[in-house]
């Protein structure tokens, strides 16, 4: 069983750059637009692991990744922020809000199976 | 989807995303007076943002070395940092354009150096309060790059000099750690494929189950790994949760082992995995959905255009057939037929609509116009644009880029006075023109309006009578006078701009506008300004058409030409000496032009007492009566064009099929008055 994982972007060039990488890694992918449509989709998809970007509209990573953590039996799910900014602040504030890995875009494909492969196992 | 694809993907995306940004800008500029709109700039900011990521992925790094610059300069912006003031919304405006132009760039291909673009990056700079001397302002170092943390498994070993050996590593995990999507045992299990692994799991401090405390953390490890990977491999796969544990590793000793083993037991996650039904946050789901759509490519759309039209004619003729063979009114077959026709019309209107688009686009192209006309006349102008929302069919947008582009200019160069000029007469030092879009009776109502001077009118008759437009002691109304615009070879600006002056005269925006099956008016008023409207059919598929019938020959008239229809007294007609006819009506003699004898299908008649005029519009308010027989029916028809087997006809716009399965062709009013006025056309020989 491959492992299944949202992806959730504003962009859709980031989205699709996210699903060619991670198909072509063997997992199952799911793309969300936003916040509140990761959110929706997270029930359906019961992803292994959610990869989401910060700057959003309507909600941004910051915000999902809280109302996945005010959620207990979601707290094991492991949630990696994707980034433009290594800036130490976003990363403690991404930390702060419960996320568990940072990869820092634009994503080489490498980064991005070895940080799932750190949170997931795969 | 390959890369090409998504590369593709990304300039598809880079349109909204700047059109996003310009429509951002414009009403963060309109609320400046009432504060800004956090959200507004946000939006700015993410679309700039959105345009950098997608650039990095692509390595397109002019393109993201000039977004990264407007992005921080924005970020100021957001942050409260940077005031927006007029010179920043100006500044803001130009980076948005020089933004477009470098995707543009980028797509097509070519990394040309924009020849602005280190200026205005460094205009950007300064704006965001960023100190010039602080390596930005340098060239070489100008290469910003927040984006290669190198994060690396499989890179070299640079912080170590040892490669492999046996470590210790004990692990204590803290409560955080697991809160936050952590697994000890994917951790472990990690760190097994280094090497050969023996892992003690340390319990010791695990309560009794009363007083269990599910999320705290309870659980220690000891582990011995045995591995061939230097030591920095360790530290990342611990690199995400360093600050949630307690993580010790050192060097061992050969001969060190672990006295008591559970090697390879990986521990249940203290957490459960069942996810449970999720409740949406109230307040951070506000804001709407964005519409879903479906990217299309354009000669589908036109294919499937293609079959309804033929539908329509197919259900036509049906009709057509169901008359013919006498059923009876009132017979269900009649009922069915009826619902088969408004459903195909249905279906028509439905198929139409994919292709029309807002017109948004093209009026954010004005703004851009507008605000470089006015730079380089030194004037000051702001477009306010109205109806953007406004859907007309794709083709209609795309060729009226070029006229409305001089249309505009015209009005930056022409209608707007200077500032001192504007001052003097009491108006405010900005000149506003205004760009409307609206549905008006089944056609499209564009408006390009200024408040500056108005047409000045002598000075148009006086440029009109030394270009010979106009003989020198011709009596003109005001109308008229405005319409000598229009004339080919007018030009009023006695020294040309670099702007308006390209060859283009208000002459071919009204012939581009009139190919469109469209017209253009003009309106000025003296001291307030000037109006141009333009009036669009809706879609360029199909046309109202009249059927009428000349010499036998069944042919279709756009009614949007037709003014009115009249069967004219003999006596209203009168001879020339030239032999062409005039009709007199109300007061004023149109000229008279017989379509069965221009298109040669039988001589000149010269009585019109069996015939009907159409009274047409044919360019320039110039009116004309064209004979024909009798008028059948008034209808809709499907337009198929005849360039890609006939050329251009003469005279003949389209051809279109009618319910009988016969062809009728569409007439072009100015084209056959054209033909009938030639020195080579029949209507001349006589």
């Amino acid at each position: 069983m491959p492992l299944t994982i949202l992806a959730i972007d504003d962009s859709r060039t980031i989205r699709e750059l996210l699903r060619e990488a991670l198909v072509r890694a063997g997992f199952q992918v799911h793309l969300a637009i936003d916040g509140v449509d990761g959110l929706e989709k997270l029930d359906a998809v019961r992803p292994n692991a959610v990869i989401t970007d910060i700057n959003m509209p309507r909600m941004d990573g910051f915000g999902f990744i809280r109302a996945v953590r005010a959620q207990p039996e979601q707290s094991a799910l492991p949630i990696i922020v994707l980034t433009t900014e290594s800036a130490a602040e976003l990363k403690s504030r991404a930390r702060e809000a419960g996320a568990t890995a940072w990869i820092v875009k634009p994503f080489d494909e490498a980064k991005l199976v070895s940080a799932l492969r750190r949170v997931t196992a795969a | 989807m390959d890369h090409a694809d998504i590369r593709e993907t990304f300039f598809t995306e880079c349109e909204d995303l700047l059109e996003a940004l310009h429509d951002g800008l414009a009403r963060i500029e309109y609320t400046l007076c009432i504060g800004m709109d956090a959200e507004t700039v946000n939006t700015v900011f993410r679309a700039v943002h959105s345009i950098k990521g997608g650039a990095g992925a692509f390595k397109l790094d002019q393109l993201v070395r000039f977004a990264h610059q407007f992005e921080t300069t924005l970020d100021a912006l957001r942050a409260g940092r940077i005031v927006a003031d007029p010179a920043l919304m100006g500044l803001l405006h130009r980076s948005a354009d020089q933004l477009s132009d470098l995707v543009q760039v980028a797509r097509a291909g070519n990394d040309a150096a924009c020849p602005n673009l280190l200026c205005l990056t460094h205009e950007l700079a300064a704006a965001a309060g960023e100190d010039e001397d602080n390596g930005d302002s340098d060239a070489e170092d100008f290469g910003f790059s927040p984006l290669s943390l190198d994060l690396d498994l499989g890179g070299s070993d640079l912080t170590s000099g040892s490669n492999g050996g046996r470590y210790a590593i004990a692990f204590s995990p803290t409560r955080a750690l697991y809160a936050c999507g952590n697994d000890t045992s994917v951790l472990l299990r990690v760190l097994s494929d280094l090497g050969r692994m023996e892992v003690r799991l340390d319990r010791s401090r695990l309560p009794d189950f009363d007083a269990l405390d599910w999320q705290e953390s309870w659980l220690d490890w000891q582990i011995i790994l045995e591995t061939d990977e230097p030591e920095h491999q360790i530290d990342e796969i611990f690199e995400f949760v360093e600050d949630l544990c307690r993580l010790e590793v050192s060097p061992l000793p050969e001969d060190m082992t672990l006295e008591e083993t559970e090697v390879g037991h990986a521990p249940e996650p203290p957490a459960s995995t069942v996810a449970g039904p999720l409740k949406k946050p109230a307040d951070e789901g506000r804001g709407s959905a964005p519409r879903a759509t479906v990217r299309v490519d354009l000669d589908r759309v036109d294919r499937l255009i293609n079959i309804v039209g033929e539908l329509v004619i197919n259900q036509a003729m049906l009709s057509q057939c169901v008359q013919d063979e006498g059923v009876p009114q009132r017979s269900p077959m009649r009922g069915r037929l009826d619902d088969f026709r408004s459903l195909a019309r249905e279906i028509q209107a439905s198929v139409m609509a994919i292709r029309a688009q807002a017109i948004k686009p093209l009026f954010q192209r004005m703004a851009r116009i507008a605000r470089e006309a006015a730079t380089s006349a030194g004037k000051q102008v702001r477009l306010v644009t109205e109806g953007e929302g406004t859907e007309v069919d794709k083709t209609v947008i795309e060729r009226l880029a070029d006229p409305l582009t001089h249309m505009i200019r015209n009005a930056v160069d022409h209608g707007i006075e200077t500032p001192e000029l504007r001052a003097s007469a009491g108006k405010s030092e900005t000149g506003m023109i205004t760009l409307s879009a609206a549905h008006r009776s089944g056609r499209v109502l564009i408006e390009v309006q200024d408040d500056g001077g108005g047409i000045n009118r002598p000075r148009v008759l006086e440029i009109a009578r030394s270009k010979g437009l106009v003989p020198e002691n011709a009596v003109l109304s005001d109308e008229e006078t405005d319409e000598l615009l229009f004339m080919p070879g007018f030009s009023t600006a006695s020294v040309l701009s670099d702007l308006s002056g390209r060859g283009v005269g208000m002459d071919v925006v009204r012939s581009t506008i009139e190919s469109l099956g469209g017209r253009v008016g003009i309106t000025s008023v003296p001291g307030h300004g000037t109006r141009f409207s333009i009036s669009l059919p809706l879609t360029l598929a199909v046309l109202d058409g009249m059927v009428v019938d000349v010499s036998g020959q069944t042919m279709v008239i756009p009614v949007s030409t037709i003014i009115e229809t009249l069967r004219p007294c003999p006596a209203d007609v009168h001879g020339l000496g030239s032999g062409g006819q005039v009709v007199g009506i109300r007061g004023s003699f149109v000229p008279i032009v017989d379509c069965g004898a221009v298109f040669g299908y039988r001589d000149p008649v010269h009585t019109y007492d069996k015939s009907v005029l159409l009274l047409v519009e044919t360019g320039r308010q110039k009116l004309c009566a064209l004979v024909v027989d009798a008028i059948h029916d008034q209808r809709q028809v499907v337009i198929k064009g005849l360039e890609t087997g006939y050329g251009d006809i003469p005279g003949i716009a389209a051809a279109t099929i009618l319910g009988d399965g016969r062809i009728a062709l569409i007439i072009d009013p100015e084209g056959l008055v054209e033909l009938g006025a030639s020195p080579h056309g029949p209507g001349s020989e006589l």
